[in-house]
């Protein structure tokens, strides 16, 4: 859809280029992260694919079509455009904003209205409320919802946003973030998002490409793949701490190989039956499920010496369940306030499906590093050939 | 020497002083107004002065016509053509400067005699809060709006008149504003090189004085150009409500 050949950008009176001889393939119907420090070039690498900053190297191939030299404003029209500053027109009502690209293509006068309303159910904002105001009343985040109506105005295939959710409180931002995710979901738009945050990139992208200095890109690839196996220094610092954690985020517990053969009693089980299902396994702590399979305390040899007290009684409760829906991150949390150190697996219903412990994530985790070299690997073989 | 330039200053100031103080005997003398009025209602007669103030705002409007189109068109070359800017301002600034009366003879060997001598010097006193408010309404445009519209593919042309110009609208209407204030004060002149206007009745009244009447005769010229002023300044009062948009309004 959008293909940048050995683009670059030097700017009058320097010697270095901001960006140098960039190739960036930009996969269609995702959302790619550009990201990296201040002065990587991020910023410019975006405004060169609209052609807001001229190139002074290279080629810009939209939709097949070489547009490196068309004129301008008809490319951009054909592409969304948000800014963190937003930049609303503040003498021009919402729907006047909104209906601004639309306009520019001479659309249809009975069409615009519709399409605005449109949009701004999209972004959540009630037409009838906010149709006629003017951006000076509304807050930075009603604003930015503006601001993204405004860049789908005409429906386009390509969006560029550049740290469109920077200067946004942090509570407003989260949900402006799931919002646009959700969105993105339904709308399948080619996007190029430009951060400095690789919180906001690893939440954002379906892909990222963490660039350096002139804007060469350092590695670009799957969140998950770079969290997993960062290839080299620059991208490790860049990415920081906790980035295996980080990774956690991605795996879901229903994908796990659940611990399913761990010991369980029912409430209703004799204490013999309890005693003799722990000493036959390795695990020092038993579970006990209700009549319907949930799981309410942990037991161990010690609480099943008492006999004055009936095996639900005994034990701390269970209070570490998670839902095979959720992330390892969840799961990893729960662990951690369980005092078993590891957590229940539990359906819609309650009921018991399996164990996780810390054991369980580590696998994962050495799992992911090694798919991931893997695929560098293979990458470097098939290159080597 | 010193001392005669001290005495002279005194001297000065002691008439200066008689003035002042002689001026609420006028102001507060209700005779004074009555001779005024009688001078307007039957020696000249009131249609004929209302007909001679709106000649003269006649003048200033078709010179602020030719201001207007010329300082804006300034502006905006000078707002994009910035190493213009510094040169054209001054020599706007130098403009100012120059005495209205020498300004007004000027173009007589040129024009000849009549309004448009006038119409020329006073379009050129009005260039320069013109010119200047259209670079500064220009500037201070927020430059996010400005990339924006650019982003979204409005041409230049149209980031200009949709975007930029209805933006600078209220700084470049007081720009105008003060131009026309300042260029009614100034037609008054008009009249030394035959043009028309409230001037007649200064130069009457001059002409006359200290005879009967010819105070009054300033006088007329004096409270009908402030009118004709007051009446610009609400115009341009409701224009500017009416033409600014409401989201630019606090």
């Amino acid at each position: 859809m959008i293909r940048l050949e050995a683009v670059s950008k030097t700017y009058p009176g320097t010697e270095v280029p901001a960006v140098e001889a960039l190739d960036l393939e930009i996969p269609e119907g995702e959302i790619l992260v550009l990201v990296g420090p201040s002065g990587c070039g991020k910023s410019t690498t975006l405004r060169l694919i609209n052609r807001m900053i001229e190139p002074t190297g290279g080629r810009i191939i939209f939709d097949g079509e070489d547009v490196t030299s068309v004129n301008p404003d008809h490319l951009r029209r054909r592409i969304g455009y948000v800014i963190q500053q937003i930049g609303l027109f503040p003498h021009q009502t919402i729907a006047q904003n909104i209906a601004t690209v639309p306009k520019l293509l001479g659309w249809d006068k009975q069409q615009i209205p519709r399409r605005v309303d449109e949009l701004m159910d999209m972004v959540g904002l009630d037409p009838s409320l906010y149709r006629d105001r003017y951006p000076k009343e509304l807050s930075g985040g009603q604003a930015q919802r503006v601001g993204v109506a405004r860049a789908l105005g005409a429906d386009p295939a390509v969006l560029l946003m550049d740290e469109p959710f920077g200067a946004i409180d942090p509570i407003t931002r989260d949900r402006l973030q799931n919002e646009f995710l959700r969105l993105q979901e339904e709308l399948q738009k080619t996007i190029v998002f430009v951060t400095h945050d690789i919180d906001e990139a690893i939440k954002m992208g379906d892909r990222i490409a963490i660039l350096r200095e002139r804007s060469h890109i350092a590695q670009f690839d799957t969140p998950e793949r770079i969290l997993a196996f960062p290839v080299d220094d620059f991208v490790r610092d860049f990415i920081g701490d906790g980035s295996t954690l980080k990774g956690l985020v991605f795996e879901r517990v229903r994908d796990l190989d659940l611990d399913d053969d761990y010991p369980v009693v029912h409430a209703s089980d004799d204490r013999a039956m309890a005693r003799q299902t722990l000493d036959a396994s390795d695990e020092r702590w038993l579970l006990v499920l209700d009549d319907e399979d949930r799981p309410v305390r942990w037991v161990n040899d010690g609480h099943l010496a008492r006999t004055d007290v009936p095996l639900t009684e005994l034990g701390p409760p269970v209070v570490a369940t998670v839902a095979p829906q959720a992330t390892l991150h969840d799961a990893l949390e729960e662990m951690l306030l369980s005092n078993a150190g590891q957590a229940c697996v539990v359906d819609g219903q309650g009921r018991f499906q399996g164990i996780v412990d810390i054991d369980t994530l580590a696998q994962v985790l050495r799992r992911l590093r090694a798919s991931a070299k893997k695929h560098y690997d293979d990458l470097a073989a098939t290159e080597g050939s | 020497m010193i001392v005669g330039f001290i005495g002279g200053l005194l001297e000065g100031l002691d008439t200066l002083w008689d003035g002042l103080w002689r001026l609420p005997g006028v102001a507060f003398d209700p005779s004074s107004y009555s001779s005024f009025w009688d001078y307007l209602t039957d020696r000249e007669g009131i249609d004929e002065v209302l007909s001679i103030t709106v000649e003269h705002g006649k003048l200033v409007l078709t010179a602020m016509a030719f201001g207007v189109v010329i300082g804006l068109t300034l502006g905006i070359l000078i707002h994009r053509v910035t190493t213009l800017r510094a040169p054209v301002l001054g020599l706007l600034g130098i403009l100012l400067t120059l005495p209205s009366l020498a300004l007004f003879a000027v173009f007589v060997p040129i024009v000849g005699i009549g309004d448009t001598g006038p119409i020329i010097a006073l379009s050129m006193y009005a260039l320069l809060p013109i010119t200047r408010n259209t670079v500064t309404g220009l500037e201070e445009v927020d430059r996010a709006v400005v990339e924006s519209a650019k982003g979204m593919g409005l041409s230049p042309m149209q980031r200009l008149v949709r975007v930029e110009l209805p933006l600078a609208w209220p700084v470049i209407l007081t720009g105008i504003r003060v131009s026309t204030l300042l260029a009614t004060g100034i037609a008054a002149i008009a009249v030394l090189v035959g043009g028309t206007g409230l001037g007649v009745y200064i130069q009457e009244g001059l002409t006359r004085y200290p005879l009967p009447n010819s105070v009054e005769a300033i006088w007329i010229a004096v409270v009908f150009t402030v009118g004709l002023a007051l009446t610009f300044d609400l115009c341009f009062a409701l224009l500017r409500k009416f033409t600014t948009s409401k989201g630019l309004q606090s």
